[in-house]
């Protein structure tokens, strides 16, 4: 597992939370790793502890037991700064209301970068164009974050991820509350961004049909365990018939699509 | 005119009584006009990044009752204490001191309140209970005080820029002056929160190190202008929603010196409009404040209904 090409992996990794009283294990002994190039989608129920994972590997959140490496060092050894180097994040929330522009909000992401003040370098501006070029937003540039529409903010997000230039980036729910045609582009870019620009990208999503014909990894989430795999072997394992627990849905690996019976 | 301005550059005006007034009362008076509308201005600008709340400022998260309260422990408490240590803190060190540490812990109260709410409207209803609250000790406080100290209270707390003497000008001046700088130091953090926390922290932002240098910073400016000048008003508040609305921008390096100059012309206009030529009364400088800023947060309130 522990190739050149691996950003970020886990050893034996329980994720959940201690309270007062106890300790809730939401996942035990997970072995998953990112490598560069792939695309990666995370699928799992509602309330099966999506968020939970991707907060123990961004580090937000520590781990029960074993460990999160990113470039084989434990991710709670890095400082804030250069943890912002290496990971990015797309988030699920709403942004606070502001008058920040797509080119200044995308231009945030070269925090890490900057002087104390926060001016933009050369390089800086060059980093903010390009993540600009590669989700075409160069026309959108002077157009205030309010103005443009869920499926633009959306791709505004993950080039102000872009600009912040690191190996790994994670999306939390990137595509909801996006229509089909949105949600396609948006995977779509992220698909290219993988490939040509050799990034890592995790994303969690509810679009299962999607992510099954674009990603090139999928990490499955059940209460049983956690599985990593490409899709097509993840099929013929028959994973997706026990996603979700009402018998009523089931998955039909020819057309590769969930169907719903009465 | 030319009067004025010969008496500004140190010579002989043709009246010496206008020479005396413009030296002694005016120009101190623009002075602490310049520096409380500068620091006041640029308080209610952090806080409103800090608390994502457009209708944060001093005044209304009661910043301004919180130094209140510390100096009413000062004034009205000093009586109870050996005379050393009551002589300096009546000095304007001990009343600075007082009134920076009463709104330091105003802020920290409203913060700690502010993280469990997520309703921005309701921290303005905390920040009027702390206003009460803090009335109510200092309510406390006079019952117990002789009717001398409880009249030096009283001038303090109805807020006046003028009667300032020069040794004090320069003490505001230089507590403002190392208020800004720090202001200065969060703006760059203060761009990352305009994303939330969150992702502010993934770009390598400390955030409990940019809340408290940000706290530090208002705390100072809102103290040491309340301690001198008194409870001043909305200018806090209003001043800079105004920069924001003719600049058009959340960019935090224009707003602050938007927010600057607008706030030192507010209020020079505003004491202006206290002291108008023509008529041979001043009136309160908060009445003005307040005339102008109340309508401006009605207005930001109705507008911010009509945008969700």
């Amino acid at each position: 597992m522990s190739s050149k090409n691996n950003i970020l992996s886990t050893s034996n990794l329980s994720i959940g939370y201690t309270t007062k009283k106890e300790r809730i294990v939401i996942a035990e002994n997970l072995n998953l790793s990112f490598e560069t190039g792939k695309l990666i989608a995370l699928i799992g129920a509602n309330g099966i502890g999506k968020s939970t994972l991707l907060r123990t590997l961004t580090g937000i959140q520590k781990p029960l037991s074993g460990t999160v490496l990113l470039h084989e060092k434990e991710i709670h050894k890095y400082d804030s700064l250069s943890l912002a180097q290496n990971l990015s994040l797309v988030l699920t929330e709403k942004l606070p209301p502001s008058n920040l522009t797509v080119f200044e909000l995308i231009a945030l992401g070269r925090q890490p970068y900057t002087n104390w003040i926060g001016k933009l370098s050369e390089e800086d501006l060059q980093q903010v164009n390009h993540a600009m070029a590669l989700t075409q937003m160069e026309n959108l540039s002077s157009k205030k974050h309010h103005e443009i529409s869920d499926g633009q903010l959306q791709k505004v997000l993950i080039a102000r991820a872009l600009a912040q230039d690191t190996p790994l980036i994670i999306l939390d729910e990137p595509t909801t509350h996006l229509d089909l045609l949105h949600k396609v582009s948006v995977f779509k870019l992220l698909k290219k961004l993988a490939a040509e620009n050799n990034k890592c990208i995790l994303f969690s999503t509810h679009d299962i049909d999607l992510a099954i014909q674009l990603a090139d990894e999928m990490i499955i989430m059940t209460e049983k365990d956690v599985v990593q795999d490409e899709p097509c072997n993840l099929i013929s394992k028959g994973v997706f018939n026990s996603l979700f627990k009402d018998s009523a849905i089931t998955f039909d690996d020819k057309k590769g699509k969930f169907i719903i019976s009465n | 005119m030319k009067e004025v301005f010969k008496s500004l550059l140190g010579e002989n005006a043709s009246k010496e009584t206008w020479e005396y007034i413009i030296v002694n009362f005016r120009l101190p008076k623009a002075i602490v006009a310049i520096l409380v509308g500068m620091g006041l201005s640029i308080s209610g600008l952090l806080m409103q990044t800090l608390f994502r709340n457009p209708l944060a400022g001093p005044y209304v998260l009661g910043l301004s009752s919180g130094s209140s309260l510390g100096v009413a422990f000062v004034i009205l408490g000093a009586g109870l204490l050996p005379s050393f240590l009551s002589d300096f803190l009546l000095s304007s060190y001990g009343i600075i001191l007082a009134s920076c540490l009463g709104s330091f812990m105003v802020l920290i109260m409203v913060l700690f309140v502010s993280r469990r709410l997520r309703d921005t409207t309701t921290i303005l209803i905390v920040g009027l209970m702390f206003s009460s609250f803090t009335g109510a000790i200092v309510g406390v406080l006079t019952y117990f005080t002789s009717a001398e100290q409880l009249q030096k209270y009283t001038f303090w707390s109805m807020g006046s820029i003028g009667n300032i003497s020069w040794q004090n000008i320069l003490i505001l001046g230089i507590v403002t002056i190392v208020g800004l700088f720090l202001s200065i130091l969060t703006l760059k953090p203060l761009d990352a929160l305009l994303l939330g926390e969150n992702y502010a922290r993934s770009m390598g932002l400390n955030i409990s190190k940019a809340r408290y240098t940000i706290i530090i910073a208002t705390s100072i400016l809102a103290g040491s202008i309340t301690a001198f000048a008194g409870p001043i008003a909305f200018i806090g508040l209003a001043v800079p929603h105004l920069s924001k609305l003719l600049f058009q921008t959340s960019n935090h390096k224009i707003l602050f010196w938007s927010t600057l100059l607008i706030g030192a012309i507010i209020m020079l206009f505003c004491d202006m409009v206290s002291q108008f030529p023509g008529f041979d009364f001043t009136l309160p400088i908060n009445a003005i404040t307040s005339i102008i800023g109340a309508p401006i947060v009605i207005w930001l309130i109705v507008r911010k209904k009509s945008i969700q």
